[in-house]
């Protein structure tokens, strides 16, 4: 269903919607309230009902993690906010928490509510300053109008959000390794199970969701879930920020209904390529996807589609690239990008991704490269699906994608012993 | 029990296991890293990677990490899937990315892990064509030697010396993969246990320092089941000879004691063995400088023996094995014997054993100190006095909180410890000093000897109404007394640990008051290897010796330094017409011997030491020293009576027949025998070969003097041959036989599990050793007579002994490395006492000016003084401004 409705990017004309202000100028917080009236359940079948699917990238369907909590624990509960955005040409949590803020934290007081947590950790890159001050502002006017705190609106409820600044770490993007890194160790992921929702924060029931799945929660809450579904394909409710980079005319972020296709997106809202010459791909969202070619455009982006055409949604931020670009040069710098950011703890992730960019490397700088585009494809093959958490699966899969889009430049850079382009 | 599926066949399996542990149990090779069998799973290295199928139509399978899956009931799996094969060579492959080729130059090749593990996932071609990375070395002192270069962070080393261990200055820095295994910069590495990561480390970067100065292969030390005689505890180690040099000391599993792990001082004490300061030859010192001749062993024996015919006093010693201790109490007659040790420590001894033997508590081994639901230290300082005890009690912290971990398999390391986080078996720590495991302890009281038993007579009250009270006790001291108690009273499992380091048979007594009170086991730490030995097989103290040594008297003194013993040496020496010491040191008693006879060191003799919990355990003959002049201490005792014409050692060809002799003359120490088996143990008509069937040079080594191979050495004592000829460790050997661990492809010590009839079980066959202590079956014997109050004295201070794991033990303190980390003699004060920077410290023959260490938890009137570093410790001293 086509829409013209906004949520999260609404009222982006008001200077102020940052602020406390600006933002109950809105209504903002209404769904609070009315959250407050309604049951956990009752908040809970809402979001299941808004199909709301997480927004970090890999798409799980954020009211079915919800239920992976305990139902009965002696111990907190935690909201674990990952804003640690920060997967190359990704660019859309940082509009939210730095437009629109009170979205973030109104959605997780009405998830706390939910979940039956007292506490939020909103675990933000270290990277993203004017996000970090954004947030801990609102925070702190939320807090002094009485939505956070001890006594929640006057119901007795008590609800804290703390923001927390991260140093930095793409790993520290995977959620047992944020956890790792909010109890002051080293952001290394941890073998799961135990999965958080049963062993997470502190070892407790922790739900971790990205920014946006949970800015998205108070419009459900007031709007209904059936609604907010209604936006979007079958399986993928409502709208999505979508985000284009690369070499197109209007890069930028919009809202749409999930399962706009990406032609729509780069075509229609981007103003196409930026000059004559035409597109060579375009990576969906992230880096850490499988290339499309122009040809594929078409695909609806909601997660099942892409998963369809092989490669990822992912956080549904495009990258665009133009004929002239090099992709080994291109594969190279995005495993150059994983290689930096392994954490050193498990053998295929930390080894294999610095050999692969090193390989990527040495066939971009036209050394002969022994074992050619096979061994790229077995260290990648190898690497994938056999790691401790996911970064590994990250590294792979764009070189793997890249060598079945774009296979035969890559063998032209070896028999050519140089660039071909 | 489970059954699984592995390549078809059904094994039987404890789905509390993991599955490489479950594998490893049957014997099926299967390589890994990360893993470790006292640390469980982190599943970080992948390389025990198999094939999961979920039912006999599942062809597909997938791949799952052996160590992070559990052997479920019905799971089916394949080693040798071509994916799961092709996968784990992969993993080799990535890990030998950056490992440098130096296999023949390596310090761990012959016991490489990682050589080990590469061999057998078949990678062979190397496809990396970059240059490797490398780092810079640090220096971590004397025990262990850095190469980060051949670092493939498998995590072990900080997980062992960090989570294990309790060490803080080892850490992994940086990301990717250039992460670095090290300490924040250069420096010794401070843990009494790093020389534990010289066998965590699976491949070559931490290896043994001392090793380096004269390094020899595994395949070409040769090496004989032994124990450790730097403390009570009797870790089982495997000592590795070569051209007559002791060149290492490494772990030899023993489940019930030392485990996998040992402590530096064992570890690292063995240079004495090679010291310059050895008595090589039968010396007769004379004259004014007491300048020496060599002797003839004959003409020493027969300097000795016509001495026979007067009258004979016989020093023992705890350093020294049951059986030279039995032949010298057999020479001198048990009257005359006596044990080499100071009234009080003698005292000490006695009481401990009587404990033991007279109260209904059992000596719990070190394995099920670890396993205690609740431990109460009294007075011992243990990581000094016996530090594999601490460490085990390290684990025994994790004991309760992993108990209540529920839905997590116990094997998952990480997820276990983020569940308990700080969470602690309750150990209450009662010490006259801080210790370094204070940090274990939920509370604790650091108080005067005569406090810390009053502590514990208090809690024994609370157990039992039986036990007498104490009076006058401080309110916070009764409630802490109450709190032990209903700890103790709940748990399933306790333990009370003391000792004879504080030197108060009153904290013995009260220790043992608590144990009986409550049922618990009673560990209790002795001073030396042999102590308990020494105490079973009786005699007096060295004042009794005194008393009986009339003027002119012989006095043979055997393994034992008076001087350390006692300020009244040198008129115990005065006194005796001759004095005959059988050492292997040349030590201050030795410079006023008459005549001096060469002894064996542990790794030169035979014997058996009882260890503190009443174990009596073998130790066999390493290697036969060059010459023909060094034999074993009873050997001379016996050539000794032989020559005198006495009787009693007419039958003494072999150790078996001095063990015979024991038996027969102690019934209660007849269990002596069957510590290990006799001389003629034989498999297929086969001794067992000390050096491995790889050993290289054996008519190389003595060319420079033969072309002609050597007779081997003939060994009437044991049943090993000094030669590569025999048996071999890969055969079915009785556990107290197995000199060292390898087997066809398990060239480092992670072949253990070959030897053990599961991983982290006993060795096949049982654990070696057997107890002589059982404890009695009567009434409990309450002490009715618990200590008073400590009163400090004006002009007084009571000494406190205290331990140091550097510097206590004579014997370790001849390694260079382990002198160096030794602190230099000190006195202890509470801050009130401390009356300047250097202080005089006199009392009881006791006398020097000493700089003053000031120790808050110190009570004023107590002095602490450093054992075995300013001589024999008077009870009181007098502290004056220097």
């Amino acid at each position: 269903m086509k829409t013209d409705v906004k949520i999260l990017t609404a009222h982006l004309d008001d200077p102020a919607w940052h602020t406390l202000a600006g933002y109950e100028r809105h209504g903002g917080y209404n769904a609070l309230r009315k959250a407050l009236k309604m049951t956990p359940d009752e908040i809970k079948a809402e979001v299941k009902a808004a199909n709301l699917r997480g927004r970090g990238g890999a798409g799980f369907p954020a009211g079915i993690k919800w239920g992976f909590l305990p139902k009965e624990t002696t111990k907190p509960i935690y909201l674990v906010i990952n804003a640690d955005e920060g997967e190359p040409g990704t660019f859309k949590d940082r509009l939210i928490m730095e437009r629109n803020p009170h979205s973030l934290i109104e959605g997780c007081l009405i998830a706390c509510w939910a979940l039956r947590a007292n506490t939020t950790y909103i675990y933000i890159r270290g990277e993203l300053f004017s996000s970090i001050q954004r947030i801990e502002r609102a925070i702190a006017e939320a807090r002094a109008k009485g939505y956070i705190g001890k006594n929640v609106l006057g119901t007795g409820w008590t609800c804290e959000i703390h923001a927390h600044p991260g140093a930095g770490a793409y790993i520290c993007g995977e959620e047992t390794a944020l956890i790792e890194s909010l109890e002051g160790k080293a952001g290394q992921p941890r073998n799961k199970p135990p999965f958080p929702a049963i062993q997470g924060l502190f070892d407790c029931p922790t739900i971790v969701n990205n920014v946006e799945t949970i800015a998205y929660v108070p419009w459900i809450i007031e709007n209904g879930g059936q609604t907010f579904a209604s936006f979007g394909t079958e399986r993928n409710g409502g709208l999505k920020i979508y985000g284009l980079s690369g070499h197109v005319k209007r890069p930028g972020l919009w809202e749409l209904p999930m399962g706009t296709t990406f032609s729509y997106l780069v075509n229609e809202l981007g103003g196409g390529m930026r000059g004559a010459k035409p597109m060579k791909g375009l990576i969906p969202g992230g880096s850490s996807c499988p290339p499309l070619l122009p040809n594929e455009l078409d695909t609806p982006m909601d997660f099942d589609a892409v998963k369809k055409v092989g490669t990822m949604l992912g956080t549904g931020c495009a990258t665009v690239f133009e004929e002239g670009v090099c992709t080994v040069r291109l594969g190279a710098r995005i495993a150059k990008f994983y290689e930096h950011e392994s954490c050193g703890q498990c053998t295929p992730c930390r080894e294999g991704t610095g050999w692969l960019h090193r390989n990527i490397e040495k066939l971009e700088r036209g050394e002969r490269l022994e074992g050619g585009i096979q061994l790229l494809d077995s260290i990648c093959g190898r690497i994938l699906g056999n790691t401790i958490c996911a970064l590994g699966d990250a590294a792979a899969m764009p070189i793997q994608g890249f060598l079945k889009k774009f296979g035969d430049e890559w063998q032209r850079h070896i028999d050519l012993g140089r660039c071909p382009l | 029990m489970a059954t699984i599926v592995v390549d078809g066949r059904p094994y039987e399996a404890d789905p509390a296991r993991n599955l490489l542990d479950v594998c490893l149990s049957h014997k099926l090779d299967l390589p890994y890293f990360c893993w470790h069998p006292a640390m469980g799973s982190v599943g970080a290295c992948r390389q025990c990677a198999v094939k999961q199928f979920k039912d006999e139509n599942d062809t597909r399978g997938r791949l799952v990490m052996a160590c992070m899956t559990p052997a479920a009931d019905g799971a089916r799996f394949s080693i040798a899937d071509p994916e799961a094969k092709a996968f784990r060579a992969s993993v080799i492959e990535w890990l030998m990315l950056n490992h440098p080729h130096d296999c023949p130059v390596c310090d761990e090749g012959s016991e490489c892990h990682l050589q080990d593990m590469t061999v057998m996932t078949g990678h062979n071609e190397r496809r990396f064509r970059f240059p490797k990375r490398s780092y810079v070395n640090q220096d971590l002192g004397p025990f262990v030697n850095h190469e980060m270069n051949r670092c493939i962070q498998c995590y072990r080393c900080v997980r062992f010396y960090r989570d294990y261990a309790g060490g803080a200055d080892l850490d992994v820095f940086g990301v990717h993969d250039g992460l670095y295994f090290g300490r924040a910069g250069d420096g010794t590495l401070e843990s009494e246990y790093a020389g534990n990561l010289v066998e965590v480390c699976p491949t070559g970067v931490f290896t043994d320092k001392t090793l380096k100065r004269h390094y020899a292969r595994k395949w070409d030390l040769q090496t004989a089941p032994s124990i450790c005689v730097h403390c009570s505890l009797g870790c089982n180690v495997i000592p590795g000879e070569r051209a007559g040099e002791l060149r290492r000391i490494r772990n030899r599993y023993n489940r019930e004691i030392n485990g996998h792990f040992l402590c530096d001082r064992g570890r690292y004490g063995y240079e004495f063995v090679n010291d310059e300061r050895r008595v090589r030859r039968a010396l007769a010192p004379h004259g004014p400088d007491r300048s020496a001749d060599p002797l003839d062993p004959n003409e020493a024996i027969a300097r000795v023996a016509p001495l026979l015919a007067g009258r004979v006093v016989g020093i023992g010693s705890p350093r020294a094995s049951l059986e030279a201790n039995f032949a010298l109490q057999t020479l001198v007659g048990p009257d005359r014997f006596f044990q080499g040790i100071s009234t009080r420590d003698k005292r000490l001894v006695d009481t401990a054993l009587a404990l033991l033997r007279e109260g209904p508590s059992r000596a719990p081994t070190l394995h099920e100190v670890e396993r205690a639901d609740a431990v109460l230290v009294l007075g011992e300082d243990a990581p000094n006095t016996a530090p594999r005890l601490a460490l085990a009690l390290r684990q025994t912290a994790g004991v309760v909180p992993r108990q209540a971990v529920a839905g997590i398999p116990r094997w998952h390391d990480n997820a276990v410890r983020e569940l308990i986080q700080d969470a602690k078996t309750p150990i209450y720590l009662a010490t006259p000093v801080a210790t370094r495991i204070d940090d274990l302890a939920r509370r604790g009281q650091h108080a005067p000897p005569e406090e810390i038993a009053r502590l514990g007579f208090a809690v024994a009250h609370a157990l039992n109404a039986d036990a007498p009270p104490v009076g006058g006790l401080a309110p916070e001291v009764a409630a802490l007394a109450e709190e032990i108690a209903g700890v103790l009273r709940a748990a399933e499992r306790p333990v009370v640990v003391t000792g004879t380091s504080c030197g108060s048979e009153a904290v013995l007594r009260a220790a043992a008051q608590v144990a009986w009170a409550c049922g618990a086991g009673l560990c209790c730490v002795l001073p030396e290897c042999n102590s308990m030995g020494l105490a079973l097989l009786g005699g007096g103290s060295l004042d009794d010796a005194a008393r009986a040594l009339s003027d002119g008297d012989t006095l043979i003194v055997l393994e034992n330094d008076l001087y350390e013993r006692t300020t009244a040496a040198d008129a115990l020496l005065a006194r005796a017409g001759h004095v005959v010491v059988v050492d292997h040191l040349a030590h201050a008693t030795g410079a006023r011997a008459h005549t001096l006879l060469p002894a064996g060191t542990f790794a030169e003799s035979d014997g058996t030491l009882v260890n503190n919990e009443g174990r009596a355990q073998r130790f066999f003959q390493v290697f036969a020293p060059s010459g023909h002049s060094i034999r074993e201490s009873w050997r001379w005792l016996r050539d000794v009576m032989n020559a005198a014409g006495r009787a009693e050692a007419a039958g003494w060809h072999a150790l078996d027949d001095v063990i015979a002799a024991l038996a027969a003359a102690r019934p209660d120490l007849a269990g002596v025998r069957d510590a290990a088996p006799s001389a003629a143990w034989r498999f297929a008509g086969n001794k067992v070969a000390r050096l491995p069937h790889r050993a290289t040079g054996r008519t190389a080594l003595h060319a420079d003097r033969s072309v002609h191979e050597p007779r081997a050495v003939p060994d009437p004592d044991a049943p090993f041959n000094f030669s590569m000829e025999g048996a071999g460790v890969e055969l079915p050997l009785p556990a107290a036989l197995v000199p060292r661990f390898w087997s066809p492809g398990w060239n480092s010590e992670q072949a253990l599990h070959r030897f053990q009839e599961e991983v982290e079980g006993p060795l096949r066959g049982g654990t070696p050793g057997v107890r002589l202590v059982a404890p009695g079956a009567g009434p409990i014997p309450w002490w009715r007579d618990p200590p008073g109050p400590f009163r400090r004295r004006e002009g007084e201070w009571r000494v406190v002994p205290l331990h140091h794991v550097f510097g206590s033990d004579p014997l370790s303190m001849l390694s260079p490395g382990v002198a160096q980390r030794a602190p230099a003699p000190y006195v202890a004060l509470a801050p009130a006492d401390a009356l300047g920077a250097a202080v005089v410290v006199t009392g009881e023959g006791f006398a020097a000016t000493l700089p003053v260490r000031v120790l808050p938890e110190l009570t004023p009137g107590t002095a602490g003084l450093p054992v075995g570093l300013v001589g024999p410790l008077p009870a009181v001293v007098e502290v004056k401004p220097a």
